[in-house]
């Protein structure tokens, strides 16, 4: 009933945009999505009741400009001097001017009513089944699962779209920017509690079809909730500008059975172990130089260049510390250089990862120091 | 609403031309130019400050030597008997709105204390509508005022993000409020507020012998309003000296310190600015013989600015020393 | 001195020591129109870079740097001082003054502006790129993570912000002490009305911008923690200080522009303006509210409800004397004797445009739908519709109508008809497909976008090559005229003209109202 409600509503909002001067574009093959004109009802309640308000202001918007604009255009016609009118010296009335003072006050009032009771409901963030811990970083996201089943689980979720893609020497794929390694995967008809924080700069998490928008501050927590009723992939960005890369720090969310995310998140666990094992492993020069390139690849090449030539970051190709100290360097990996853009990483990956990343800075880009650290000495580095 | 004469608009005085707009204009580009450049080789150069400071100091001379002649042409063309009273107006309105948007500037610092301190500390605490989630990142913080760790002292770190208070602000029982101070009388705030209030009615007391047309009185009340001022200075500054070496209170003390040193820093530097304008006037009465019962805006002015100096301070004692 | 009689001085030191109000009002002018191509320039690099998906041009980097520059620029550069010249030239001839009241001071806060400009576009060339951080730099993207070109940034503020201050006392001081005899205050013209309404908001709000930039060189340089929450601060904060001077910008930007509207459209009607009291009342009312509205750009940080509340029922309010004034004149144009010059033209352009800006004002003033809409395209949308088919169109529409007063020639008509189209078709293929990618979640400040908005930013960057080549028209338009227009020495060009400005002669002579007229 809903649907159609509202598809009646959009059949009627066409002609509207076309007298208002929209020649439709031709439609590329890439989705359902293209060339949308308007607001998404998206998958929550919410969600409808964000757009039932977005196209109730619309109408009235709508009616009133038409009488404004009927009224100014039939005395464009009409009242034209070519005409051979003479003007008419009228002014001032008091009833007209109470009248247009207090119609418009008493529509405002008709918008505040609804627009205040969604408001309400989104600021309802009580009875939550579950919380996920949302922090921003530059540029890509982190989530961390709060609640008792879930802990444990964190990850970080980064941009998946190749650089060629962007520099256009790839064919662009149907998710363009909107890709990353690894979802959100939240259960269905479920209210989830998301916190949301910033590590660096401020951030916003958005996903339209979840109706979801909240700034990630630096230092605050944030609340906000969404309950999706149907299951699929929900694609946002990053909506706060936050440097170079705002633009390339994608959010997507996966609303799945319950079943279904019953079954992720033991898998999830089953890797935080499997990982806790490889902790303890020690790994020879080339296994780590091959995790090593995978893990610089996805989070210092932005920074450092494909071939650590730097750009933001300095230049790791013959840098004095990749080529000093082992210790210097993983502090800097570890710990960062406050307040520059060069981040502590050592939250971020874990050891394993961090092992290999310094293992191939110092190998890599005709470094070739020839040393190793294994996951051990990051873990030592990092006690003290 | 006062309708003028048409007699008096046939004086309004239009320089045909001047200089000074253009010399204003390098001074003040040079000097502000000059003082980013100090700064940046402070904070992102290498230390050496190649040329910065001279062409700060370049700028600033020059500058003030431009207002100088500035205000010494408008009193010249003055004492020529050049400006109407349509003109004088003009100046006095002119005097007016600056002054009300100084009262803005601070109105800025004040609107920045009362946020941190009303709402944003008790939400760094994890108190409040905007703030429950956030003992999960700063736990163990709790929210004072005067606030002796800063949420990340806190949390013990200052590893990840650039260091505020760096530790040694601690002592809460040190603080310059006031139920911390040994005995009243040691409180320097009071004896602050004291001799600025003071130096308000000697003002007054100054302006009612030139009405009267009593210039010894004029200069003598005059002449204590600017060594008060003075005083209030060097009283700042002692206190200044005590919070930093005694008190361990920085601009690196967290939001305490920052708020702290914003708000009377800035009072101080117009304190400065308004007793080297009523010195100027007092000079120029003592010196140069200027000022009559009816013709005295140079010292009116500047007498305003001090009344607004006072009131600024007025707010501030309540709100930075007392509550 | 004493001798006011013989013309400007020659050559360059006329423009460096001037103190004519006329003078300053063309230097004002032609400095605004030189920074409107240079925001327009960095706005076309950016529809460049967006044309298609993908990086083509410039680098995230830079985009951000254009992205800031190009809001800079036109808002601070522009927008306001253009208005700052239009008020210098005019409000001394329609309120009968010899000149503004403060002639020295005057000249100062014009020549501030190009250093300043001159500093801000200079970050362009130094290390680490120009300021990156959008119009609002929001903290701590502007102080922790800013490129130090942001201390030059800061002081440039400084000096734009205490040329408006002194430019704004000036005026105020000129209205309320320079009226010739009998022109009592609700004689005064409209436009004279809106801007010493804008002058009370500048002397108001320029300070506490000060505040704000004042905190972050403090922040940046010397230890405190005012937008940090490691310190007990908090980088809302910034937006509120930053708001609460930004939310009356928007008005300082649109009043005057009201202002000329206000004194063009019964000019052409042939009637005389429908409200004029309402008119003023109105625009005081804005003026009011626009102090009380602020943190409508911040409904996503998390305030607590009753904040959003607050400040969504007041955004709402501005609507009722906004709509006062539309309807006022509409109803002045009702059942004149219209005629559709160039000027009535770019009012005509700016009243419906402008309305439909305002209209998306009041869906964005709604905080649930805010959530949605909040820096997407959408906004970026309902910005370009107040500020560009608003405040710009208003621009052209005054250079057009006191043009021939200013030089005493007349421009050519069909050109700026040519004009007007164009930038009136050009402007709406620009900015209306952005409410749709905007609708659809294209977010603002990004570079490259994903593939289904790819149609519309086509057509928006069409759209913003053809309204950019149109005010190539304009200039041309422009300096033809000053050169070699049709000679007019009529004292009233329009026929419907009301005001003092059209009892002296054309082109107005070097100094005006030396003696003042009576107005009855
Ligand atoms: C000239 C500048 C100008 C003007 C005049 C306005 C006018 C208005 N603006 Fe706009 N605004 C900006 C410039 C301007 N704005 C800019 C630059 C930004 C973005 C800043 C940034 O983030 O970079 C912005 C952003 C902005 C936001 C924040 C959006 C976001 O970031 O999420 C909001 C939210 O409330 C808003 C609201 C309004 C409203 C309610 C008006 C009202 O004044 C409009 C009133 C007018 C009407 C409503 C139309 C006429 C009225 C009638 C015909 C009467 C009857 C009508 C009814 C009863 C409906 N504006
Ligand atoms: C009054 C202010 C004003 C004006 C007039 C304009 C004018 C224009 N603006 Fe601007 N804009 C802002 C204020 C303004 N803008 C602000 C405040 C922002 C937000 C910034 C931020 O996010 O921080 C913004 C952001 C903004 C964006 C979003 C950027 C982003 O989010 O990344 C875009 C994108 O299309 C844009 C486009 C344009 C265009 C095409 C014009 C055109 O109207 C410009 C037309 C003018 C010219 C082109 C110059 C004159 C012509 C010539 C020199 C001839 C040569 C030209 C050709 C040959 C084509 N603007
Ligand atoms: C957001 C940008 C960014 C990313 C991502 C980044 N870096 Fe950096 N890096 C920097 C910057 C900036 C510097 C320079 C810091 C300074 O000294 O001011 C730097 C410096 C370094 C240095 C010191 C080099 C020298 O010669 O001084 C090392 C080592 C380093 N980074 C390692 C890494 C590793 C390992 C990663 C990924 C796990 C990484 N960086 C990711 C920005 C980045
Ligand atoms: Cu993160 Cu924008
Ligand atoms: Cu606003």
């Amino acid at each position: 009933m809903l649907l159609k409600a509202n598809r009646l509503r959009e059949l009627a909002l066409g002609p509207v945009l076309m007298l208002l001067g929209l020649a439709s574009a031709g439609a590329a093959a890439a989705g359902d999505k293209v060339n949308q004109v308007n607001m998404a009802p998206g998958a929550t309640e919410i969600g409808q009741s964000i757009y039932d308000l977005h196209m109730l202001i619309f109408w009235i918007c709508v009616i009133i400009g038409a009488l404004v604009f009927g009224v100014m255009f039939y005395s464009i016609y009409y009242h034209r001097k070519s005409r051979g009118v003479t003007p008419s010296t009228f002014h001032e009335s008091t009833k007209v001017e109470i009248a247009w003072t207090v119609v418009p006050f008493l529509i405002l009032i008709g918008m505040a009513v609804p627009a205040t009771s969604t408001l309400l409901e989104i600021y309802d963030f009580d009875d939550a089944e579950m919380d996920v811990l949302i922090t921003g970083y530059q540029w890509k996201w982190k989530y961390e699962y709060l609640d008792e089943n879930g802990e444990n689980v964190s990850f970080f979720s980064n941009l998946r779209t190749p650089q060629g893609e962007i520099y256009n020497t790839a064919d662009k794929g149907e998710h363009y920017l909107l890709e990353v390694d690894e979802p959100l995967v939240i259960p269905v008809d479920t209210k989830v509690r998301f916190l949301v924080t910033a590590n660096d700069v401020i951030h916003s998490w958005w996903v339209p079809e979840l109706a979801v928008k909240k700034d990630a501050i630096p230092g605050f927590i944030n609340e906000t909730w969404t309950r999706a009723s149907t299951e699929g992939i929900y694609r946002g960005q990053c909506a706060e500008l936050c440097g170079k890369d705002h633009g390339f720090m994608p959010v997507v969310v996966n609303v799945v059975s319950k079943d279904e995310y019953a079954g992720w998140l033991e898998t999830k666990k089953a890797e935080a172990a499997e990982i806790r094992d490889l902790m303890a492993q020690t790994f020879t020069l080339d296994e780590l130089m091959t995790r090593g390139k995978a893990v610089y690849e996805r989070n210092c090449l932005a920074c450092h260049g494909a071939n650590g030539e730097g750009g933001v970051g300095t230049a790791i190709a013959g840098s004095a510390v990749a080529m000093g100290d082992v210790s210097g360097h993983l502090e800097i990996g570890i710990n960062g250089v406050p307040g520059s853009a060069m981040q502590a990483f050592g939250g971020q990956i874990n050891d394993v990862e961090m092992a290999a990343v310094i293992t191939y800075q110092r190998n890599a880009f005709g470094n070739n120091m020839g040393d190793m650290v294994q996951p051990i000495d990051v873990y030592n580095h990092k006690k003290g | 609403m006062t309708t003028q004469s048409s007699t008096e608009y046939e004086k309004y005085y239009v320089p045909e031309k001047s200089k000074l707009a253009v010399c204003a204009t390098i001074g003040l580009i040079s000097s502000t130019f000059g003082a980013a450049n100090v700064m940046n080789d402070m904070t992102f150069g290498d230390g050496a400050t190649t040329g910065s400071w001279g062409i700060f100091w370049f700028g600033l001379f020059f500058f003030s030597a431009t207002l100088f002649g500035w205000f010494r042409m408008a009193i010249k063309e003055n004492l020529a008997g050049m400006n109407s009273a349509q003109l004088k107006k003009s100046y006095v309105l002119g005097m007016f709105w600056f002054i009300f948007s100084e009262v803005m500037f601070f109105l800025a610092f004040f609107g920045a204390l009362f946020y941190v301190r009303t709402l944003v500390g008790p939400w760094l605490a994890g108190e409040g509508e905007g703030g429950r989630m956030n003992h999960l990142l700063w736990e163990g913080f709790n929210y004072q005022w005067p606030m002796p760790l800063t949420p990340q002292e806190a949390v013990g770190g200052v590893a990840n993000q650039p260091v505020a208070n760096m530790g040694t602000f601690q002592s809460y029982e040190q603080s310059m409020a006031f139920g911390e101070a040994a005995a009243w009388y040691l409180w320097l705030p009071m004896w602050n507020t004291i001799v600025l209030l003071s130096s308000s009615f000697t003002v007054h007391v100054a302006h009612m012998g030139l009405l009267d047309g009593n210039k010894r009185k004029f200069n003598i009340w005059l002449g204590i309003t600017v060594a008060l001022g003075m005083l209030f200075v060097a009283l700042q500054a002692l206190e200044y000296y005590e919070a930093y070496a005694h008190f361990g209170l920085t601009l690196n003390s967290g939001i305490y310190g920052s708020t702290f040193f914003m708000l009377t820093g800035f009072h101080g530097f117009h304190v400065i600015m308004g007793m080297t304008m009523l010195l100027i006037q007092w000079l120029r009465s003592v010196r140069g013989g200027h000022f009559t019962a009816d013709d005295h805006f140079g010292f009116e002015a500047s007498s305003w600015y001090w009344h607004f100096v006072d009131v600024v301070w007025v707010f501030l004692f309540l709100f930075v020393y007392i509550l | 001195m004493g001798d006011h009689h013989h013309g400007p001085a020659k050559g360059l030191s006329r423009w460096l020591f001037t103190t004519n109000h006329k003078d300053i009002g063309t230097m004002y002018l032609w400095f605004s129109f030189s920074m409107f191509i240079l925001g327009g320039a960095f706005a076309m690099i950016i529809r460049a870079e967006l044309f298609q998906p993908g990086m083509q041009l410039v680098e995230p980097a830079f985009f951000n740097q254009m992205t800031t520059l190009h809001g800079l620029v036109m808002v601070f550069g522009a927008i306001m001082p253009s208005f700052v010249g239009l008020a210098n030239w005019m409000i001394p001839m329609m309120i009968g003054a010899p000149d503004m009241a403060l002639p020295r001071m005057n000249n100062w806060s014009f020549w501030i502006l190009p250093p300043a400009f001159l500093i801000l576009a200079g970050t362009l060339f130094m290390e680490g790129g120009a300021p990156n951080f959008g119009w609002t730099f929001y903290a701590p993207l502007s102080t922790t993570y800013a490129p130090p070109s942001v201390t030059y940034f800061i002081f440039s503020i400084h000096v734009l912000g205490l040329s408006s201050i002194m430019g704004s006392i000036n005026i105020i001081a000129t209205v309320m002490n320079m009226r010739a005899p009998g022109m009592t205050y609700m004689k005064m013209p409209l436009f004279v009305w809106t801007w010493l309404i804008t002058a009370f908001l500048l002397v108001a709000v320029m300070p506490v911008l000060a505040g704000a930039v004042t905190m972050m060189l403090m922040d940046i340089h010397f230890g405190t923690s005012f937008f940090s929450a490691a310190g007990g601060g908090d980088p809302v904060l910034f937006q509120h200080i930053f708001w609460f001077f930004g939310h009356p910008e928007v008005y300082i930007i649109i009043l005057p522009a009201f202002g000329v509207v206000s004194q063009i459209i019964p000019t052409f009607a042939r009637k005389p303006l429908f409200g004029y009291d309402s008119m003023v009342y109105a625009t005081a009312a804005i003026a009011f509210l626009s102090f009380i509205v602020w943190a409508h750009h911040m409904y996503t940080v998390g305030m607590p409800v009753a904040g959003e509340l607050f400040f969504m029922y007041a955004t709402m309010l501005i609507a009722v004397p906004t709509g006062v004034k539309v309807f006022n004149w509409v109803t002045t144009m009702w059942r004149g004797a219209m005629t559709f010059e160039t000027p009535m033209l770019f009012c005509m352009g700016f009243l419906v445009l402008f309305t439909i800006g305002g209209f998306t004002g009041l869906m964005l003033s709604i905080a649930p739908a805010d959530f949605q809409y909040h820096d997407s395209y959408f906004v970026v949308a309902h910005f370009h519709y107040v500020m560009v088919a608003g405040a710009v169109f208003s621009m052209s529409a005054a250079v057009y109508y006191w043009l021939p007063k200013w030089c005493g020639r007349m421009y050519n008509e069909t050109m700026g008809k040519t004009h007007f189209w164009i930038s009136f078709i050009g402007f709406n293929i620009t900015f209306f497909p952005q409410h749709f990618v905007g609708l659809a979640g294209m977010p603002r400040r990004i570079p490259d976008y994903a593939l289904q908005f790819a149609d519309f930013n086509m057509m928006s960057s069409i759209g913003a090559f053809i309204y950019g080549a149109s005010q190539i028209l304009f200039l041309y338009n422009v300096i033809a005229t000053i050169v070699a227009g049709k000679p007019t020495s009529e004292a009233k060009t329009w026929e419907g003209a009301e005001g003092l400005e059209w009892t002296v002669a054309t082109p107005a002579p070097y100094h005006t109202f030396e003696t003042p007229p009576q107005v009855r």
